[in-house]
């Protein structure tokens, strides 16, 4: 029989309802800079097919902006009713950089999406530009201070303990601490990459089926381009968030590399079936010395293993070494990916390639399983601590009853499955339809139905 | 009682004040428009309704995000003890938030299911109302607080005041929703308004005479507020002001005026919460929980302070500005876009 205590409900809860949020900011972030990139090249060049596929990615957006902020604002609420002993402890701390977050981005977000979404017939299509470009920025704000909060936890400072409450000292230590800077380049990345192949993607569907062609080559190019320059950098940015962990949480690290002895001249495990019980790996597939070389930099460098650590003191094991395969294996087939499209465009042969661009189409939900598989390898890594090392999760939750949770758990399941259901089918509706010529936009995104036709050339006149 | 302790935590109560007001104002006319939503005559008329707040209904929920984590930086105890041990009022809050939310974006969206969004808009605004004037009813009752922790099961928060608390601001709110749309729109859909504003009138007052009568009655320290010392002498302004304000509401509405009615709605809902404030202070949470009881470093108030002094003037500013894109009749039919 389960143990269906209020904490592991809480953390179910928890997990379920963050990794349903985290896929839209994953996208949305993203999207809005595409967006900012679109409407300026419109302005810069004024060719139509930018404002055709602006106005399509809009829509998109919208949506996937909307689940994003419900979502969002049900995650603001969970930290005080499930987690309330982390709020009493950490709220000093956590308060005042989600306030910021608030004040600095969503206010940003909200405000100005009205105007992108609503207003391009009321204010001037710079000042419609500028709208786009303040979403986007109010993205990036929110995600520096999302993040700064979240690193915190797993690599705390600045703080003193008073009575077991977290106490600020320096906020400078605070908001800038030790793995901030790495995950702020390592999320924000995967941000990009995972609308970059979303966009990659629907384009190679769209070549596939022969429709959309000029957009969709043109987006493609784009995103081998982009994806080009990211997916490397996130390949670096990755390597050199892991020496951050292996500074800073070296328990993660083991977990992550399923090493249970330490050892010098570590293995690489490509794979392997950790066994928590017994202490040790089965089935293991290994790269001799490349472990050290990429952990420490040094073939016989030093890799600590689980067994260092007392077992009350390690992650879960299995799920960690898995997702964190999972995360490289995406990156690495992206990376593929890039390689074989930049040599069949130089070969001339983007377009006709079948193969290729079924790959594209494959690989086009892939930044979203690797944003999940990267957050589940780092959130699950830092158990048994919310704050690393101070703070046990065991310690954080509610002394709610077990059935008021097991409620919440229901209502919040049955919502979201209705609620991210017809999302994805609207999406996918979107996406099957494909950007419309400029004039088929009669109505502004969204106002279909309040449908008063304005002829084409009046409406051309408002997008001057 | 209050001389010589600090000030932060009195400036903070301040400021969680007027978000939680903002919030209540401004997604509370689009509560309020969701609530109304089934006295829509059919599909366009919905739209007209909801095409008046679709460009702003987004940032004015942000005020109750602004509102959650400023509590968490300002007052965490409080925070903590509120949500938590208003657990299912809070959940019921969020889910119907969600619904009514994604119903603004999915409705337009969609074709055979434009009905389905419709209902799901108005229940989950309905809900998202009920709810948090239950909150609110429980937490001027008095949670079952001891030494700052609580007592009591999942269901302390059930009593007729809370009920009461709910459906008054399901009212209140389908008032503001109502002034609103007398506000925004023109011809058939504001006669509907119309119509809909002079009962709405007439239940609020009552509603709020209930309300600010019983409580005095629930909780001895509201009533010692109002009517110890002689002091009601000095706080009658606004019970005085409440009832003027009923009487402009009235007349407004009456001579058919398109903006007054509106903006004493908002005066009526603001002398309301600041009757309601009165009673509470310096209590964050009554019966035991003050403002400094509860209040977090002074470093993390000040350095929040700080980013909400820089920051709240600029939000204000484009804010408004995104009003005034938005300003004039929103008709059927799209002459608004």
């Amino acid at each position: 029989m389960f143990d269906l205590s209020p904490v592991l409900l809480s953390r179910i809860q928890f997990g379920f309802v963050m990794s349903f949020h985290i896929l839209f900011p994953a996208f949305t972030i993203g999207l809005a800079s595409w967006l900012a990139f679109l409407g300026g090249a419109y302005l810069k060049t004024k060719r139509v097919i930018y404002r055709e596929l602006y106005l399509f990615w809009l829509k998109i957006f919208a949506v996937s902006f909307g689940l994003g902020v419900v979502s969002g604002i049900v995650m603001s609420f969970q930290f005080g009713t499930n987690w309330s002993e982390l709020s009493i402890r950490a709220g000093n701390i956590l308060g005042p950089l989600l306030s910021y977050e608030v004040l600095t981005a969503f206010f940003l977000e909200a405000s100005f999406l009205g105007v992108m979404l609503f207003g391009w017939r009321r204010v001037s299509p710079r000042i419609h530009f500028l709208a786009t470009c303040m979403v986007a920025l109010g993205t990036l704000l929110s995600t520096f201070w999302i993040i700064s909060a979240n690193s915190w936890m797993h690599t705390p400072q600045g703080y003193e303990i008073k009575d077991g409450v977290f106490f600020p000292v320096s906020w400078l230590e605070i908001v800038f601490n030790p793995s901030f800077p790495y995950r702020l380049v390592h999320m924000t990345l995967a941000a990009f990459i995972t609308t970059c192949f979303v966009i990659g993607g629907i384009s190679a569907v769209y070549l596939l089926k022969a429709r959309h062609r000029e957009g969709a080559v043109l987006q493609l190019k784009l995103a081998i381009v982009f994806g080009a320059i990211a997916v490397p950098l996130q390949i670096i940015a990755g390597d050199f968030h892991g020496l951050n962990v292996r500074e800073h949480q070296p328990m993660k690290l083991a977990a992550m590399e399923g090493h249970w002895e330490t050892k010098r001249g570590a293995p690489l495990l490509l794979w392997a079936v950790p066994d928590a019980k017994n202490e040790r790996n089965t089935q293991e597939i290994a790269i001799p010395k490349l472990g050290s070389l990429i952990l420490t930099h040094d073939i016989n460098g030093e890799v600590r293993g689980l067994k260092e650590f007392p077992r009350e003191e390690r992650p879960p094991v299995a799920p960690v070494f898995y997702a964190f395969r999972v995360m490289v294996g995406i990156g690495m087939a992206m990376l593929c990916l890039i390689v074989w499209s930049i040599v069949q465009w130089r070969r001339g042969r983007l377009e006709s390639s079948k193969a290729l661009l079924r790959a594209w189409m494959v690989l086009t939900p892939a930044g979203f399983v690797a944003v999940l598989a990267g957050w589940y390898t780092t959130e699950i890594g830092r158990q048994p601590y919310i704050i690393y090392g101070l703070m046990r999760t065991s310690e954080a939750a509610t002394a709610v009853d077990a059935t008021s949770v097991l409620t919440s758990l229901f209502v919040f399941g049955a919502v979201y499955l209705f609620v991210f259901t017809s999302g994805v089918i609207y999406l996918l509706k979107m996406l099957r339809k494909g950007p419309q010529p400029v004039e088929a936009h009669q109505q502004v995104p969204g106002f279909e139905t309040a449908s008063h036709p304005i002829s084409a050339g009046q409406h051309f006149e408002s997008l001057k | 009682m209050t001389e010589g302790l600090p000030l932060l935590p009195v400036i903070w109560f301040g400021v969680i004040g007027f978000a939680i007001m903002m919030y209540v104002l401004l997604d509370g006319f689009v509560l309020g428009i969701g609530v109304l939503a089934p006295f829509a005559e059919d599909e366009r008329q919905l739209d007209t309704m909801m095409n008046t707040a679709a460009p702003i209904w987004d940032g004015n929920e942000t005020w109750l995000v602004l509102g959650g984590a400023g509590l968490l930086a300002a007052f965490p105890k409080a925070y903590a003890i509120i949500l938590s041990t208003l657990y299912l009022p809070v959940l019921v809050m969020l889910a119907a938030l969600v619904l009514r939310g994604v119903s603004f974006e999915f409705r337009f969206k969609a074709n055979k299911s434009k009905a389905l969004w419709g209902t799901c808009f108005a229940i989950g605004s309905i809900l998202a109302a009920f709810a948090q004037g239950v909150i609110l009813g429980a937490i001027a009752e008095g949670l079952p607080l001891r030494e700052a922790s609580v007592v009591g099961g999942a269901l302390h928060w059930f009593s007729p005041f809370s009920m009461l608390c709910g459906a008054a601001v399901v009212f209140g709110y389908a008032l503001l929703g109502s002034t609103w749309l007398i506000l925004k729109t023109e011809g058939a859909m504001q006669t509907i308004a119309y119509s809909l504003t002079r009962p709405l009138v007439a239940v609020v007052i009552a509603f709020m005479v209930l309300v600010s009568t019983s409580l005095p009655f629930l909780s001895s320290q509201i009533m010692a507020r109002w009517f110890n010392d002689g002091n009601f002498m000095w706080l009658s302004p606004v019970p005085l002001l409440a009832l003027i304000n009923a009487v402009v509401l009235w007349r407004a509405v009456m001579r058919k005026a398109e903006v007054l009615p509106f903006l004493a709605a908002i005066s009526f809902f603001l002398l309301g919460f600041i009757g309601l404030l009165v009673g509470l202070w310096p209590n964050l949470l009554p019966p035991s929980l003050s403002i400094w009881d509860a209040a977090a470093a002074p470093s993390s108030q000040m350095f929040t302070l700080v980013g909400l002094a820089v920051m709240l003037p600029v939000i204000l500013g484009y804010v408004w500005w995104s009003y005034s894109v938005f300003r004039g009749k929103v008709t059927e039919g799209g002459n608004y876009h």
